[in-house]
């Protein structure tokens, strides 16, 4: 058994903040220590340590307000690798299909003992409502099309294993700006951390003024492969959308999908991510998402750390608000 | 009925082009304008340093009775425009059912008889139900007290029943308020479209769906005749499209609220519903529009645009919310601190807005001080210094981006029909 002193320090962490609400409202520090400590979970995982005492005694509430698969599933076994307890949430069936509101039943689940809130919904903001409102830390598993900040932070983790020092880099992301939480943790995430972005897309599905983010705004992707070193396909969010954004898929694949002729127009060493889940043959062919370039598999493993590193960091910052410092004495199992 | 005489008071009635320090006289419900030095009185109010004016007028309120009295009633709402100071407002036709017909239009009337706060002038619906596709009863609701017509926030989309509707309402001349706005441009918004929608991921508003049914609007007044009042307008190109329409002689007003000379589209990012409203808070440069349309007159009137919610319409997610704030027990501050203090309109002009201007809008016989009008009166306190604090409201509606605001300026005293029914101050009797 490896003692907890050995791979985390004692004492206050320089992590401030309460909730996890995007990657808007971190500093590139902020970010960075996330990554950094995911990392370390990861480099433990590896070693053989894939669970951890780090939470024992918490619970965990995985509040989905809007379904979801991978990132539940990812921020359930999170919880479980820091041998927190978790309750699931989802709405179908709940007391809010008679009525109940969205703050009374998150309410009730933290009078329950639920400590730490995961939650999804689809509407930009909800969580921030929400955190305003409740003692427990919340952390966001995207706000409809506002943030998904712990995608975020795996998709830079992902580029920052390829890569190394983001600082120079260019990304592109790809697809459907307009719709996608995804983009803009991505985009807040790589400019704070010093990379230059390139969002690319149909005209459509990008949303004005988006330059003022300090992008770089293409609608060609032809032209926008060459000059990156890592190209984040972004799906269709065809549920988020009102009415035709681009004439059909097959018109969508042909201008803005990643193919192996387009490929061999990338750099050699090009990173290819796409937070699924994937269509295929539309943002990407089958041939790129399995091929060497892709990352896809390494998202979903860096998920997990990422959100084992969210959870944690979220837990011992309550912790130290409330005045109960870490148990030094707590093991890795 | 007592005799009230306001001495000393710095009386601004732009109906007659007036600005200087008199008093008034009310005896039997009606003003006297010169009644001399040594005049006795039941009631005597010492207006020093006060501003009277005639009663203010509030052209677009909404009262949700019948139908959704835990927002609203008619009772609530208008001892809020009491504690604002108006002695007459105007209400919505967005009622459950709406004001369709000529019994519902004296509904209104009666229970504001009832509440014995400030009068109120129904606004009847322009198409039945406010579904905009059949001409409500117009004629009928007329005669039942309405004095103009409009289908609130529900644009009349469709290009052949306004015609008929400006067409048919120009016969009676009576206007029709106008929310202008495309609805397939807007539909599922927020909030403007712009750089700060954009941040934030919240569906768009984008201001071409105002100015593009501006246009429309004004084309089809001016080939109809017919008067149409814009509601609440909010774009830099709808205040220029109004300009130069006025310009051709195109029977066409226009009015804002004080909360949309306030507040931008960028304090949407705490996501807090306080800053959502329909049409949405834009930009600095519409902003600065609106104000110079204020300044030109291009830009008749002030409204608060009151729409009252129950408490837990309001907690709720963004998306879940009914757009729009509670705004008249803070529109004469808000009016003060924006447009006054920062001398960018004079007290004539500003009272002009909220008083003579809706008036003749509405085409009612009030906004003024005339000798021998009814004495509908407001003073204001323009040094008054007050914190908002929404749980002081008259209404029951407390949502209000001006929560918590220190503003400067406020009512003092309201009289209705030559009744004193509001004072914020101590009275002395002489």
């Amino acid at each position: 058994m490896v003692s907890f002193r050995d791979y985390f320090q004692e004492g206050p962490i320089p992590w401030t903040q309460s909730n996890l609400l995007g990657l808007q409202y971190l500093s590139g520090e902020e970010i960075t220590l996330i990554l950094d400590q995911a990392a370390e979970f990861k480099r433990l995982a590896a070693e053989g340590h894939s669970k951890l005492g780090l939470l024992k005694g918490t619970v965990v509430g995985n509040l989905f307000f809007e379904p979801s698969t991978r990132t539940r599933t990812s921020f359930g076994l999170a919880a479980k690798r820091l041998s927190a307890d978790t309750v699931d949430f989802s709405p179908s069936g709940s007391s809010l299909s008679k009525g109940e509101s969205f703050l009374d039943t998150a309410r009730n689940i933290e009078a329950m003992g639920v400590s730490l809130m995961v939650v999804r919904h689809k509407t930009p903001g909800a969580q921030l409502f929400l955190s305003q409102r409740m003692n427990s830390p919340v952390l966001n598993a995207g706000d409809g099309t506002h943030e998904h900040p712990t995608q975020g932070l795996l998709d830079v983790m992902t580029m920052r294993e390829r890569c190394g020092d983001l600082a120079g880099k260019t990304v592109a992301l790809v697809g459907d700006i307009r719709h996608s939480r995804v983009a803009r943790s991505n985009i807040w995430g790589l400019t704070k951390l010093g990379a230059k972005v390139i969002v690319c897309g149909p005209a459509t599905l990008i949303p004005p003024q988006i330059e003022k983010l300090g992008v770089e705004v293409s609608h060609s992707l032809d032209e926008v492969i060459p000059r990156v070193d890592c190209i984040n396909l972004l799906r269709i969010q065809f549920e988020r959308q009102r009415g035709a954004f681009f004439p059909s898929i097959q018109e969508y694949a042909h201008l803005f999908g990643m193919n192996a002729t387009r490929l061999k127009r990338a750099r050699e060493n090009v990173v290819i991510l796409a937070p699924g889940p994937i269509n295929r043959g539309v943002e990407i062919t089958p041939h790129v998402a399995d091929g060497k370039h892709s990352v896809i598999l390494d998202q979903v493993s860096n998920g997990l750390a990422v959100r084992m590193a969210a959870l944690y960091l979220l837990h011992r910052r309550q912790q130290e608000l409330l005045s109960f410092p870490p148990e030094p004495q707590v093991s890795l199992i | 009925m007592a005799s009230i005489l306001i001495k000393n008071g710095r009386v601004i009635d732009p109906a007659n082009n007036r600005d200087e320090v008199a008093s008034l006289l009310i005896i039997d419900g009606r003003i006297q304008t010169n009644p001399g030095d040594d005049v006795h009185a039941d009631v005597v109010i010492d207006a020093t340093d006060k501003i009277v004016t005639p009663g203010l007028i509030d052209m677009r309120v909404s009262l949700r009775e019948p139908g959704s009295e835990e927002d609203e009633t008619i009772e609530s709402g208008t001892a809020a425009a009491l504690a604002g100071g108006f002695t007459t407002i105007a209400c919505m036709p967005d009622t459950e059912p709406p004001m369709d017909n000529r019994a519902a239009a004296e509904f209104v009337i009666l229970q504001a008889d009832r509440a014995r706060n400030c009068h109120v002038i129904p606004i009847g619906a322009v198409t039945k139900q406010c579904h905009g596709e059949e001409l409500a009863e117009i004629g009928q609701l007329l005669e039942g007290g309405a004095r103009a017509f409009s289908d609130a926030k529900q644009t009349i989309a469709n290009s052949e029943v306004m015609r008929r509707a400006l067409e048919y309402t120009g016969m009676m001349n009576r206007p029709i308020f106008h929310h202008a706005q495309v609805p397939e441009l807007i539909a599922d918004g927020l909030m403007h479209e712009g750089f700060y929608s954009t941040l934030l991921g919240l569906p768009p508003m984008p201001a071409a769906a105002e100015t593009i049914m501006i246009n429309r609007d004004i084309t089809l007044a001016e080939i109809t005749g017919g008067h149409l009042h814009l509601m609440g307008i909010t774009t830099e190109f709808g205040v220029e499209q109004i300009r130069k329409a006025r310009e051709r002689g195109v029977r066409v007003t226009a009015d804002v609220t004080p909360h949309h000379l306030y507040f931008k589209d960028e304090d949407l990012q705490t996501f807090h519903s306080k800053y959502k409203v329909n049409p949405p808070f834009r930009t600095a440069e519409d902003i600065q529009a609106l104000i110079e349309g204020l300044q030109d007159g291009t830009i008749d009137v002030i409204t608060s645009d009151h729409q009252p919610y129950a408490e837990e319409k309001i907690t709720c997610e963004l998306d879940q919310t009914p757009f729009g704030v509670v705004g008249l027990e803070t529109l004469v501050p808000a009016c003060i601190n924006r447009l006054i203090e920062t001398n960018l309109l004079s007290w004539l002009e500003l009272i002009a807005k909220l008083t003579i201007n809706p008036a003749r809008i509405l085409g009612i016989e009030a906004g003024t001080l005339s000798e021998n009008t009814v004495a509908d009166i407001t003073i204001l306190d323009p040094a008054m210094s007050q914190t908002i604090d929404p749980d002081n409201f008259l209404s029951k509606g407390r949502r209000t981006p001006f929560a918590n605001k220190e503003l400067k300026g406020g009512v003092d005293h309201v009289i209705v029909g030559g009744e004193l029914r509001y004072s914020a101050a101590s009275l002395t009797t002489g």
